[in-house]
């Protein structure tokens, strides 16, 4: 099967649903703070299939795998930093436990989580280091990679070919929260030169998440939509984050938040999905939305 | 043009080049280092801030700018030390215990040292005994403290309370940042200030340590 293909027989169909937040529900289930959540993929892979298996059963027909930040730079302090492969495997088997037949697993590579501009990381080692995690992936049986919450352009582009490399399909996703209007990465890249950019790196769908609610999303999928004929892939948060007496809360609901779905499909995305403050209930409710 | 608008220019910029050619220049024919600083330097600085709060420059502009003003600085403090010049004052950063996130502090600290303070950074998941070890030392008049996650905002007020058991509380400035913290958290664990952005940050450090 050509790379890519994967992703074209699923837009054929329509609007593709993928999942929510994972590090909630862990938390939910357990996770304590500060604990690493990659590796209950080894400690509680019960509890992460739980949380994969309950957005499959809300209606994911993507789901993605307990694998953000298992890159041996962002974990470079754990003490079983050594296990990061195994770690990726099982994430990806146990997402695959859960989703059956029901759902395709698009496996999940965050940002390393250091600057490549100040010298903190270099190229070969930040190249390394997703061409590791990428192959452990594949290995473990994943359909395709999502490298997702990229601010920094060189990063995601070095991410891609990592990924491209393993011969399966790539989604690459920026995350927009800066600017005055809230259309920029941290590190001011716009959703025009992601689009361009990531497709030139060999991206097979292009997209968007985190950093923000889903109507500020609605104009950066128009412009990715409008920079590359790839599919796009929007999974926005749940608002913004507020405190609340020391707690962090997310404002939208469920059914708000699906209300803006048919807007986010007409902007041009062919992936649905939410980021951090949602849960299989926001995913329920956007499969009601699109079953109509 | 005169140097210090060159300087500014380079500052500006970010043309880390430019702005060591034009201190060098100074340093060769004599000029007065305070006065290149005060009437080019920090003004760019200033400016490069006022840019990013307004978001028409992001974090690498920042970076190019403040690693310009380093360059030219460098340059130029060995003089400022025979003129009687002195630093505006040292500052511990650190990411507190439990966390890992260190970009947001990364950049507090390029800009402290782009505005003159000596920066004793010491990493990310920096327990309070450390940060009490660390501003015995170097006698610092102003702790810097980061955190990303709401989970490890609790050990800001940990290592505010160890700076105040180690009997350093009224010496020492303590101010917090970070994306999850806000003004009410601040006051909460009774730190000094709160910045919610690196040019804020310098600001709020010049007015904490009077400067």
């Amino acid at each position: 099967m050509a790379a890519g293909s994967l992703i074209g027989d699923l837009t054929a169909a329509g609007p593709v649903l993928t999942d929510g937040a994972w590090g909630t529900e862990m938390q939910a289930r357990g996770l304590a703070a500060g604990e690493t959540p990659d590796f209950w993929n080894l400690s509680h892979p019960d509890h992460v299939e739980e949380v994969a298996r309950a957005y499959v059963t809300a209606g994911s027909q993507v789901v993605l795998t307990n694998t953000f930040r298992a890159n041996r730079i962002a974990l470079a302090r754990h003490v079983d930093v050594e296990r990061i492969a195994e770690v990726n495997r099982a994430g990806v088997e146990i997402s695959r436990r859960a989703a059956g037949d029901q759902a395709r697993v698009f496996a999940s590579i965050g940002p390393c989580g250091k600057l490549l501009m100040t010298g903190e990381v270099d190229e070969a080692a930040l190249r390394a280091a997703f061409a590791e995690q990428a192959q452990a992936l594949a290995a473990g049986g994943a359909d395709a990679i999502v490298i997702e919450t990229m601010s920094d352009l060189a990063e995601a582009g070095i991410a891609v070919e990592a990924a491209k490399a393993t011969g399966l399909p790539v989604v690459a996703c920026m995350v927009f929260d800066s600017g005055k209007n809230r259309d920029r990465t941290m590190m001011g890249v716009t959703p025009t030169q992601a689009a361009e950019e990531l497709a030139r790196a060999g991206a097979d769908a292009i997209g968007a998440n985190c950093g923000t609610g889903i109507e500020d999303y609605i104009p950066i999928c128009a412009s990715l939509a409008a920079a590359t004929p790839l599919p796009i892939w929007i999974k926005p948060n749940a608002g913004l984050p507020e405190l609340d007496n020391g707690e962090v809360v997310y404002r939208t609901s469920p059914s708000e938040f699906a209300a803006n779905v048919p807007k986010l499909l007409e902007a041009g995305a062919r992936f649905v999905g939410g980021c951090c403050g949602t849960s299989p209930r926001f995913i329920e409710a956007m499969r009601r939305e699109l079953d109509g | 043009m005169e140097r210090f608008e060159r300087i500014y220019e380079a500052i500006l910029k970010g043309d880390n080049k430019a702005a060591i050619e034009v201190a060098q220049e100074a340093v060769d024919a004599g000029d007065d280092p305070q006065q290149l600083i005060d009437q080019g330097m920090i003004p760019a600085m200033a400016e490069v801030g006022r840019r990013f709060e307004d978001e028409v420059y992001f974090v690498p502009e920042l970076l190019l700018s403040a690693r310009a003003m380093k360059g030219a600085l460098a340059l130029l403090r060995p003089l400022l030390t025979e003129s009687g010049g002195e630093r505006v004052g040292s500052v511990v950063l650190g990411t507190v215990q439990g966390d890992l996130h260190d970009i947001g502090k990364n950049l507090v600290a390029a800009m402290m040292e782009g505005a003159g303070f000596e920066v004793i950074d010491l990493g990310a998941d920096v327990s309070p005994e450390q940060f009490v070890t660390a501003v015995k030392e170097k006698s610092a008049g102003l702790v810097g403290l980061s955190a990303l996650l709401t989970v490890t905002m609790p050990s800001m007020k940990s290592t505010i309370d160890a700076l105040e058991e180690a009997g350093l509380r009224d010496q020492v400035k303590v101010m917090v940042g970070g994306a999850p913290l806000s003004q009410e958290y601040a006051e909460e664990i009774h730190a000094d200030g709160y910045a919610d952005n690196a040019a804020a940050a310098v600001r709020m450090a010049q007015q904490l340590v009077g400067a």
